[in-house]
């Protein structure tokens, strides 16, 4: 018996060993949670956001990155200039820059890197940011010279992202289980479907910069779980909360800081402007008129929201603020509706799928166009389900979905086999003019007429730009609260001593 | 091997391949194409066929039918749409959560079971009979989820003695590794033990009436002897049966504890895979679960001959 007393104790003092505190000592560590969970960690080869998250500009780098405003800045390039014709641009390449397996980068990496994204097998799925490439000179091999078939306003934005990732010819075939980038951190554990661990890299040109030697990656997709990891000190951050309703708890702890920014995420309820009744403007200025969208955001979001009047996030410098164009007006929806000739109604059906913001705006959005005398039925659908049907084959009167991929203006010129089923020669003009042009100013110009003129057009219900609700440890600085990408840089993450 | 165990074995063969035929069947009719998840909303429209064609969707059904289960019988499971790896590397990894952890509940399933069920048969209508069975209603109609929650918000963020989910493996050694399985494991446990002792108890008044019972008791021998070494060995049968059943539920039960407790088991990566669409590992992980019932089943066949060997020679 006596035995057993003693392995018991030595037990419950293994258990408290276990779980008590943590000997006090300097603070270099960081625990992330993540709502989805990243299924490889190549951000060239999957569109999976949460990968690019982990990974882009801390594991692998690309030629620029972004600050927190969206502009550009040099990362692997230390500078560029760019022809007066916007059609060549010559980056410079940082010297002395190493893979973590000890390869150098130089130009050829580099060419390597865009060949392989470009070419016809690839799988990358931003691919169309190439499609204006026309060819990579290597010249030295510092420099790299990228010629454009014509002129691309959104090129050294598009080369911030994950997808344009620097890889080496060696290495890349096995980036989605062994990472092997350039950048300040690198893979120490990938446990998948539990967390990804990053350490410092102490080889990079910049590793002095950051404070963190080791940050861990933990997802944790429900919104409970989340909420409790939080409380329980498990987790030090959480850059987008799943349930934006827990936030107010955190509020009131002064153990936490809620932080709620912008991202590129413009949620709309989009119409099938390929079918009747949406092809009728009358009937799509119906609709907008019916819409509260302080409401929607109140409701569907805890008032966590910026609401937009077209396809264009509020944080750019480049937008116009359109919210006033359609103003809630139940009578002018209905006039509308009754010119159009459905003075007796209408019905449609509203396709939501399982992601909050779509599923509570959905209920609130049926109830509001009903009282405009348009009768929406609800359906639920799984996200997939979604893809085949709604996506791909445009079988739908009404859906909603946050764009979060930046710069997609463009969308509305896919022509009238996107989703939308949006059909403008006229924009698409005005659309390939502004990616012709090079001027920053006239770019801004452009980039303000294009986004009036969807919102004339009324071609959706544009609804709010999706918040970034983080949640952070008060003792805790440096990270983004805007996500003008899909990028959480760690470099200047540190704890406040 | 008796004729009853070589039937029950032929059996178990037909179910599961007719599993197999089933759970194909069934994805096939699944809307969602795993090459447009993968590629997001952004992809350009050829990169669709080219994905299409390396994952091999393009294949006729039966082709991909008889290339799935002739790589299962021979030790190939294929590679995963999503992850981009073998397979059998993916559920390997989730298996070392999800056994153990089955295996906990499933021992404190029994466990507490089996000493509430005998004790309340045995204090018929007394006090701590009716007690154990009001309680065991309650466990019965807790939702598993719930319950689990409420012991999170408890141990893990008011008392702080365990971490609020997560699994740090059991490289990290065995006593956080156990440690972290406590909590799933009693939520998952409560649930099943209250049903179970309800039949243990109803099963052992039962056999606590059979004439073998009294005349034990004539002879001399001790309630607690007679309890113990004559009743419940003939009560086990309905115990063991539904045991059986109640292993295949934990292991559905994981699907949702793995939720709530951020555990990367089994039950996460199915649920992760629906959600991806990634065909190539449903399929898979559903026909282990099958594997997994279909042998339990067995398993317990196999026990009915231990527990009562009349079986062996009437054939049943």
């Amino acid at each position: 018996m006596r035995r057993w007393s003693q392995l018991f104790a030595a037990t419950v003092f293994s258990a408290s060993l276990a779980f008590g505190p943590a000997i006090a000592q300097p603070r270099d560590t960081l625990v992330v949670g993540l709502q989805q969970e990243p299924t490889s960690l190549d951000p060239t080869a999957d569109a999976t956001a949460s990968i690019d998250t982990i990974m882009s500009g801390n594991v692998f780098e690309t030629l620029t990155t972004s600050t927190e405003r969206g502009e550009v800045k040099p990362l692997l390039a230390k500078s560029w200039d760019v022809t007066p014709d916007g059609k060549a641009y010559t980056f410079h390449l940082n010297e002395g820059v190493k893979f973590t397996d000890g390869e150098a980068l130089d130009s050829s990496v580099v060419k390597f890197a865009f060949d392989r994204a470009m070419a016809p097998d690839s799988v990358n799925p931003s691919k169309g940011i190439f499609s204006a490439i026309s060819a990579i000179e290597t010249p030295d091999p510092l420099t790299v010279v990228i010629r454009l078939k014509e002129p691309d306003a959104y090129f050294l934005n598009s080369m911030t992202m994950g997808d344009a990732a620097i890889v080496h010819p060696k290495t890349a075939a096995g980036n989605k289980t062994n990472p092997v980038g350039t950048g300040v951190y690198k893979l120490k554990q990938w446990s998948k479907g539990d967390r990804v661990v990053l350490e410092r890299n102490p080889a990079h040109r910049d590793a002095a910069r950051a404070a963190l030697r080791e940050v861990t990656f933990r997802v944790m997709p429900d919104p409970t779980a989340a909420t409790a990891a939080l409380m329980s000190g498990d987790v030090d951050a959480f850059p987008t909360i799943p349930a934006p309703e827990t936030v107010e708890q955190f509020r009131k702890d002064p153990r936490f800081k809620v932080v709620v920014g912008t991202t590129e995420g413009e949620v709309i309820l989009a119409l099938n402007n390929g079918k009747k009744p949406f092809n009728d403007l009358r009937v799509r200025q119906a609709i907008s008129y019916a819409l509260n969208r302080q409401d929607i955001i109140d409701g569907a979001q805890a008032g966590l929201a910026t609401p937009i009047g077209s396809h264009f996030p509020p944080h750019n410098p480049a937008y116009v603020d359109l919210t006033g164009r359609y103003p809630h007006d139940v009578a002018k929806a209905k006039a509308l509706l009754k010119e159009a000739g459905y003075a007796n109604g209408l019905e449609v059906s509203l396709q939501a799928i399982p992601f909050p913001y779509a599923r509570r705006s959905a209920e609130i959005i049926a109830q509001q166009l009903g009282e405009a005398g348009i009768n929406v039925k609800l359906i639920n659908v799984e996200f997939p389900f979604w893809l085949a049907e709604v996506y791909k084959k445009k079988n739908y009167d009404m859906t909603i979905i946050a764009h979060t991929a930046p710069r997609d203006l463009g969308n509305y010129a896919n022509g009238p086999e996107y989703f939308y089923g949006y059909d403008s020669p006229k924009f698409r003009e005005m659309f390939a003019d502004f990616r012709r042009t090079v001027d920053p100013a006239e770019q801004k110009k452009k980039l303000g007429d294009l986004q009036r003129f969807i919102a004339d057009e009324a071609v959706h219900g544009f609804l709010f730009q999706l918040p970034q609700v983080g949640v952070y440890k008060a003792d805790l600085k440096g990270y983004w609260t805007n996500a003008p990408e899909l990028l959480m840089p760690l470099i200047d993450i540190a704890w406040v001593k | 091997m008796s004729l009853f165990l070589a039937k029950r074995f032929a059996t178990l063969i037909g179910t599961l391949l007719f599993t197999s035929i089933v759970i194909f069947i069934v994805l096939e009719i699944l809307p969602g194409d795993p090459a447009l998840l993968i590629l997001g909303i952004d992809a350009q429209p050829g990169q669709l066929e080219v994905l299409r064609q390396q994952l091999g969707l393009n294949d006729p059904a039966w082709t991909r039918y008889w290339h799935w289960v002739g790589g299962l019988l021979t030790g190939d499971f294929g590679i995963s749409y999503a992850y981009k790896v073998p397979v059998w590397e993916l559920i390997g990894e989730r298996l070392q959560l999800t056994i153990p952890l089955a295996f906990i509940s499933m021992a404190l399933t029994a466990f507490l079971a089996l000493v509430l069920g005998v004790y309340a048969a045995a204090n018929h209508n007394k006090t701590g009979d009716v007690a154990i069975m009001a309680t065991s209603q309650v466990g019965i109609s807790i939702p598993s989820f719930w319950f689990a929650i409420l012991l999170i918000l408890l141990f893990a963020v008011h008392l702080g003695w365990v971490s609020a989910g997560g699994f740090p493996g059991w490289g990290a050694g065995l006593v956080p590794a156990l440690a972290s399985l406590i909590l799933p494991a009693i939520s998952l446990a409560i649930v099943q033990a209250a049903i179970l002792a309800r039949i243990t108890r109803s099963s052992v008044l039962e056999v606590m009436r059979e004439d073998f019972v009294r005349t034990a008791r004539a002879k001399g021998v001790s309630k607690r002897a007679v309890l113990w070494g004559h009743v419940l060995r003939n009560a086990m049968i309905p115990v063991i049966t539904v045991m059986g059943v109640q292993f295949g539920n934990l292991i559905a039960g994981t699907i949702v504890i793995e939720q709530v407790f951020t555990l990367p088991g089994l039950g996460r990566l199915m649920f992760q895979a629906i959600n991806q669409r990634d065909l190539e590992l449903i399929k898979n992980v559903v026909m282990l679960l099958a594997v997994f019932v279909v042998t339990i089943n067995f398993i317990v066949d196999m026990l009915y001959v231990v527990i009562d060997p009349r079986l062996k020679v009437h054939d049943v």
